[in-house]
C-alpha cells in the first residue's frame, strides 16, 4: 500500500517539494537557534514560553478533533462519515507529529530530551502530556493504517481494531485536557488559573479542529476525484457550528467571572488582551479581529440555509480557524505570562527565525499529511473503481 | 585554555574528596587558584537545619548595601551580566509594587515607597517549581533548599511558568562572555538550561552562611525555621514580617521587615 505515496502526479510530487523546500529553510534557521540558543526568538525571563508551545497547544486540538467523526460513526454507526474517517485519523496523526515538533524545538537542550522518560516524573503533567501524546500517535496509526489496509483488501477490519477505537475516543479527550493541565494548575497565572480551561480547550479543538479537515477535504475534493458526501459535510459543519457556540460562551463564562467578581488579577489579562494594559496594546488588534472573526463566522454558520451554501461555509470556516488560531495560538500564551508576577508587562511577539521554524514543524505536517491523503484517497479510487467486488 | 578550565572543574571535585590541593599543581592555570580550593577538611563541618529560611529588614538597606549584597552572589556564582528582557539574575530589586503585588497599597508610607526590595528564590515550602519539572533536575532537598541539577535539565521552561515569584532565569545563549571575573571554584552554565538562587548550598555545605548574608553586614538573617532558638526564628517573634504573595499557597522561606 506505502508504493501509492511513491508514484503520482507532478502536482503531488511539486506540493511535497514545496513542503521539503520550507523544511529546509526553517532547518537552517532551526541550525542557528542550536546554535546560538533560544536567544534568537523573541522569548524573555518573563515570557518564557511563546509562539512554540502556543502552536502544540493549537494543535493538540487538531488533533484531538478527529474524535468528532469517531465518535459518531463507531459509536452511533453514523455511516456518512465512513469516507472521512480515514481522513481525519490521519489529520490526527499529522498533528500530532507536529505537536511533538513544536516540543522539540522549544526546550534548550533537546539532545537530553530522553530526560523525561529517564527520570520519568509522574507529578509532572508535562511527563503526562509526552505520554498521552505519543500514545495517541501510535493509536492513530495502528488505527488508521489496519483500518485501510483491511478495506483495501476488501475484508472487514480485524476485531482488535474495535477496543482500540473505542480507547482513541476517550484518549482523544485526555490529550487535550492533560494539556490544558499543563497550564491550568499553576498558581499565579491568573488567566490560566481557571477550571474551565481543559473544557475551553475542547470546545476551540471541536469546532477548529473539524473546520480545518473540512477545509482540507473540500479542497481534496477540488484537485482529485474524492467527495467526502453531501450528508457528512452537512454534520460536520453542524457539529463545527455547536462547537463553536459552546466556545464562545465559555469564553463569556471567564469574562463574567472576572469582571462580574472585579478581581484585579483576574481581569488584568483580559484587560490586556482587549484594551491593552499600562499602555502595553500590542496585543489588541489581534484579540479584536479574532472576536470580530470568530462572531461573523458564527452569523454565517447558525442559519442552515447558508451553512449548506459552499460559497459562504468556506469564508466562514477560514474566518473561524483564523480566529480560534489567534485565541489560542497568540492570545493564551501572551496573557498567561500577562502582566508578569512583578504586574508589570514586557512585550513579547515572536521573531523572523522563530516564525520560520514554526513554519518548518508546519510544513513537516504538509507532507505527512499529503502522502497519507494520497495513500488514503488512491486506495478508496481504486476499491471504488472496481464495482461489482 | 578553555579546555583546561573544564578540567580543572572536574578535578576540583576530586579534590573536595580529599586530595590535597597541592597536588594539582600540574594543571598550570588551575595552580593558581588550587590554593584557594576548598577541601575535605572544608566540607567536614557542614551547617543544617531542617527549614532553611531568611530573614530581610529591608529597612537596613541602601543603594550601596544592595549593590553589595547582589555582586557578592552575582560573582560567586558566575551569574552572567546580560542586558535586556533576556537577562539571568539571582538576586534583585522591586519596588514594593513589583515585590508585594497582592498588597495593593494605596497612600504607602513614604518609608516603604522608596524603599527598594530584595528578591530572589523564596524557597518554598510547597514549590511549584519542583511539583512541574519534568525531570527532578528541580528538587527540594530535606533541608527545604530548592536547587537545581543544570545536567538534568532540559530547558523546557516549565518551572519558570509555574513560579510565582518570577524567580527563575533561563540561558537563551551561552553565558560565559557575559561573566566579566570567572570564578573557577563555581561552575557557569551551559546554555539552555535554567537557573536560580540555591541559597548557597555549596556554602552551608562548608559550614559557611549565603554570601548575601554575609555581605548583608546583618540585614539578612539566615537560620532554621524550625529551631525556635535560631536568629531567624528570634527575630520573627519580635518583628512583624511579611512574605510574598502567600495566597499562591506555596509558603515561601523569605520573610520581609518593612
Ligand atoms: S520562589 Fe519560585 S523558583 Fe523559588 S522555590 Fe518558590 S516557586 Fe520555586
Ligand atoms: S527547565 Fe529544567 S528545571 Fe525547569 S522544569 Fe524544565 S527540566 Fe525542570
Amino acid at each position: 500500500m506505502i508504493e501509492k505515496a511513491l508514484k503520482g502526479s507532478p502536482r503531488y510530487f511539486g506540493a511535497l517539494m514545496v513542503f521539503l523546500a520550507i523544511m529546509g529553510i526553517g532547518g537552517g534557521f532551526y541550525l542557528v537557534q542550536l546554535n546560538q540558543g533560544l536567544m534568537i526568538t523573541g522569548l524573555s525571563r518573563d515570557v518564557s514560553w511563546g509562539f512554540y508551545i502556543a502552536q502544540f497547544t493549537y494543535m493538540v486540538g487538531v488533533a484531538a478533533s478527529a474524535v468528532m467523526l469517531v465518535l459518531p460513526y463507531y459509536f452511533h454507526h453514523y455511516k456518512a462519515y465512513s469516507k472521512m474517517i480515514i481522513m481525519g485519523e490521519f489529520l490526527a496523526i499529522a498533528a500530532v507529529i507536529m505537536c511533538l515538533g513544536f516540543i522539540v524545538i522549544d526546550i534548550g537542550q533537546p539532545q537530553r530530551m530522553l530526560n523525561v522518560l529517564i527520570n520519568s516524573t509522574p507529578g509532572s503533567v508535562l511527563f503526562w502530556d509526552m505520554v498521552v501524546l505519543n500514545g495517541y500517535l501510535i493509536l492513530n496509526a495502528v488505527i488508521g493504517w489496519t483500518s485501510l489496509m483491511a478495506y483495501w483488501k476488501r475484508v472487514s477490519p480485524p476485531t482488535w481494531v474495535k477496543p482500540l477505537v473505542y480507547t482513541s475516543i476517550i484518549w482523544a479527550f485526555s490529550i487535550h485536557t492533560v494539556t490544558a493541565f499543563l497550564y491550568a494548575g499553576l498558581p499565579g497565572r491568573h488567566y490560566w488559573l481557571t477550571a474551565i480551561l481543559a473544557a475551553r480547550f475542547l470546545s476551540s479543538a471541536f469546532c477548529s479542529g473539524p473546520s480545518i479537515l473540512l477545509l482540507l477535504m473540500l479542497l481534496a475534493k477540488k484537485l482529485t476525484k474524492f467527495d467526502p458526501g453531501n450528508e457528512a459535510i452537512k454534520s460536520l459543519s453542524t457539529t463545527i457550528t455547536y462547537a463553536m457556540c459552546v466556545n464562545v460562551f465559555f469564553f463569556l463564562l471567564e469574562v463574567f467571572t472576572a469582571f462580574y467578581s472585579n478581581m484585579p488579577g483576574h481581569m488584568d489579562p483580559i484587560l490586556f488582551l482587549f484594551s491593552g494594559f499600562e499602555g502595553h496594546t500590542y496585543m489588541t488588534p489581534f484579540m479584536w479581529t479574532a472576536a470580530a472573526l470568530g462572531l461573523t463566522s458564527l452569523f454565517l454558520l447558525i442559519p442552515p440555509k447558508w451553512r449548506e451554501n459552499r460559497d459562504i461555509l468556506v469564508p466562514a470556516l477560514i474566518m473561524l480557524v483564523i480566529g480560534t488560531w489567534i485565541d489560542k495560538g497568540m492570545g493564551l500564551i501572551a496573557a498567561g505570562f500577562t502582566p508578569n508576577p512583578f504586574e508589570k508587562v514586557t512585550e513579547y511577539l515572536p521573531t523572523g527565525p522563530e516564525l520560520m521554524i514554526a513554519l518548518m514543524i508546519y510544513a513537516v505536517g504538509g507532507f505527512v499529511l499529503t502522502i497519507l491523503w494520497k495513500i488514503a484517497l488512491e486506495v478508496r479510487a481504486e476499491v471504488e473503481g472496481e464495482p461489482g467486488k | 585554555m578553555q579546555s583546561s578550565r573544564r578540567d580543572f572543574l572536574k578535578l576540583a571535585g576530586v579534590s573536595a574528596l580529599g586530595l590535597s590541593a597541592g597536588t594539582l599543581g600540574f594543571l598550570g592555570e588551575g595552580a593558581q587558584a588550587a590554593d584557594a580550593l576548598p577541601n575535605a577538611t572544608n566540607f567536614a563541618k557542614p551547617i543544617t537545619a531542617k527549614r532553611w529560611a531568611m530573614v530581610i529588614d529591608t529597612a537596613k538597606f541602601d543603594d550601596a548595601l544592595i549593590a553589595k549584597v547582589i555582586d557578592s552572589c552575582h560573582t560567586a556564582h558566575n551569574v552572567p551580566t546580560i542586558p535586556g528582557k533576556q537577562e539571568i539574575k539571582w538576586i534583585w530589586t522591586e519596588e514594593f509594587h513589583g515585590t508585594f503585588t497582592s498588597e495593593r497599597p494605596v497612600h504607602l508610607a513614604d518609608a516603604q515607597e522608596h524603599r527598594k526590595y530584595l528578591l530572589l528564590c523564596n524557597h518554598c515550602e510547597n514549590p511549584p517549581c519542583v511539583r512541574v519539572c519534568p525531570t527532578k533536575a528541580t528538587f527540594k532537598n530535606k533541608e527545604g533548599l530548592v536547587i537545581m541539577d543544570y545536567h538534568r535539565c532540559i530547558g523546557c521552561r516549565y518551572c519558570m511558568a509555574g513560579c510565582p515569584y518570577g524567580a527563575r532565569s533561563f540561558n537563551f545563549q551561552d553565558p560565559e562572555k557575559f561573566v566579566k571575573n570567572m570564578n573557577l571554584l563555581y561552575p557557569h552554565r551551559t546554555r539552555g538550561v535554567v537557573e536560580k538562587c540555591t541559597f548557597c548550598v555549596e556554602k552551608l555545605a562548608q559550614g559557611l552562611m549565603p554570601n548575601c548574608v554575609q555581605a548583608s553586614g546583618g540585614a539578612m538573617v539566615f537560620g532554621d525555621l524550625q529551631d525556635p532558638n535560631s536568629p531567624v526564628r528570634k527575630i520573627l517573634k519580635e518583628k512583624f514580617a511579611i512574605r510574598r504573595n502567600p495566597s499562591a499557597g506555596t509558603e515561601p522561606g523569605v520573610f520581609y521587615i518593612l
